[in-house]
């Protein structure tokens, strides 16, 4: 019981501090070590609770966490192993901006905020770009295009709350009539 | 009062946030900056900056820590809850239904039909980024830095958390 518990710990902890790149560049990680390292899962489930995690929205390392510590320790295995993904690291990020504000009248730390900010705007632009990309390949660039102007202006003209623009679209595509030819697996 | 305008704060976008992470940033920055106006667009893109230099998941780093500068360490317990527990929870409630729709297409064409969406939500973020980067480092040394960290992005395998660290040792030396 309690051997488990530290095993999950440890687990999503090296999850957690080894995984750069935000959710989705963990899932090798935690593949790495819930199928190969610990064997708590097969290569069969632990792709069936990706795709699962993928139906949902919210991140998914913290889902994969929280599923996978459930099924290996119970309600305590779940939050032990949420806790190890994310804890360690907020508490570092919060040492880390508290420090900064506390030294934020200095001015080379006042530069410091500033140079960053066009670093930010970059990395915002290439993945505004990564998405344009990713929806061109599945809408093509014409109803890209048409439907982020449509909710821009809806957003920023009309002041529509973007989650109630987003959550209309989650709604249309789920009443859509769904196409017969691609539903093998709701058919056995 | 302050902790149920947190939860809402974290959880909306969560819960309309399909696409991972990074598609949940302009949501928290609508709620974060435009809406509650807990932190400005500079405090918010030194924190973005933080958190894509840092490892674990984008989202959850972002609620901890804005949590916290706006209510303490309830508030940061807030935020991440906020974060994770519904879609965690229904995961574990409903796993049998979603197991059936795990490849349907009406969900696949859920996080299709968003993206656009998102992208616009991120193309306003950079104007925002851009805007607030003339406004204080000025026009010469914002092409600079957006040129150089452009380069190290897209050209190179260059890890983030250096392109980071540039634009850090940048402005002290230069801006300071």
């Amino acid at each position: 019981m309690l051997r488990t518990q530290t095993q999950l710990f440890l687990a999503f902890l090296r999850i957690g501090l080894f995984g750069f790149g935000g959710g989705p560049s963990m899932i090798p990680l935690v593949h790495q070590e819930v199928v190969k390292r610990h064997a708590w899962m097969d290569d069969e489930a632990f792709a069936d609770v990706l795709a699962i995690g993928n139906t949902l929205p919210g991140p998914i390392a913290t889902k994969m966490a929280g599923y996978i510590g459930y099924r290996v320790g119970g309600s305590l295995g779940a939050l032990n192993a949420v806790i190890a993904v994310i804890g360690p690291i907020i508490v570092a990020m919060i040492a880390l901006l508290s420090l900064y504000a506390r030294h934020g009248d200095q001015r080379w730390v006042q530069g410091m905020g500033q140079g960053v900010v066009p670093v930010v705007m970059v990395m915002m632009a290439k993945l505004t770009w990564d998405f344009f990309t990713k929806s061109r390949a599945s809408l093509g660039w014409l109803v890209t295009l048409v439907m982020g102007a449509v909710a821009g202006g809806l957003i920023y003209w009309l002041d529509v709350h973007p989650g109630l623009v987003i959550g209309a679209i989650l709604i249309a595509a789920l009443l859509r009539p769904e196409p017969h030819h691609t539903t093998r697996e709701t058919d056995t | 009062m302050i902790y149920w305008q947190l939860f809402l704060a974290f959880f909306i976008p969560n819960i309309v946030g399909y696409g991972g992470g990074p598609a949940i940033i302009p949501l928290i920055e609508n709620e974060v900056v435009g809406r509650y106006g807990w932190m400005s667009s500079q405090a918010f893109a030194e924190t973005l900056a933080l958190a894509n230099a840092l490892p674990s998941p984008i989202a959850t780093k972002m609620a901890g820590y804005i949590g916290y500068d706006v209510a303490g360490v309830p508030g940061s317990l807030i935020a991440t809850f906020a974060t994770v527990a519904p879609s965690l929870l229904l995961m574990l409630v409903a796993l049998g239904t979603l197991y059936r729709y795990r490849e349907s297409v009406k969900v696949k064409s859920m996080s299709q039909w968003v993206r656009p969406v998102v992208m616009t939500l991120m193309a306003y973020l950079t104007w925002r980024f851009l805007d607030q980067g003339l406004d204080t480092a000025g026009i010469l040394h914002t092409a600079i830095i957006g040129g150089i960290a452009g380069v190290l992005l897209l050209a190179t395998r260059v890890h983030p958390a250096f392109v980071v660290c540039f634009g850090l040792v940048y402005g002290a030396l230069l801006l300071g």
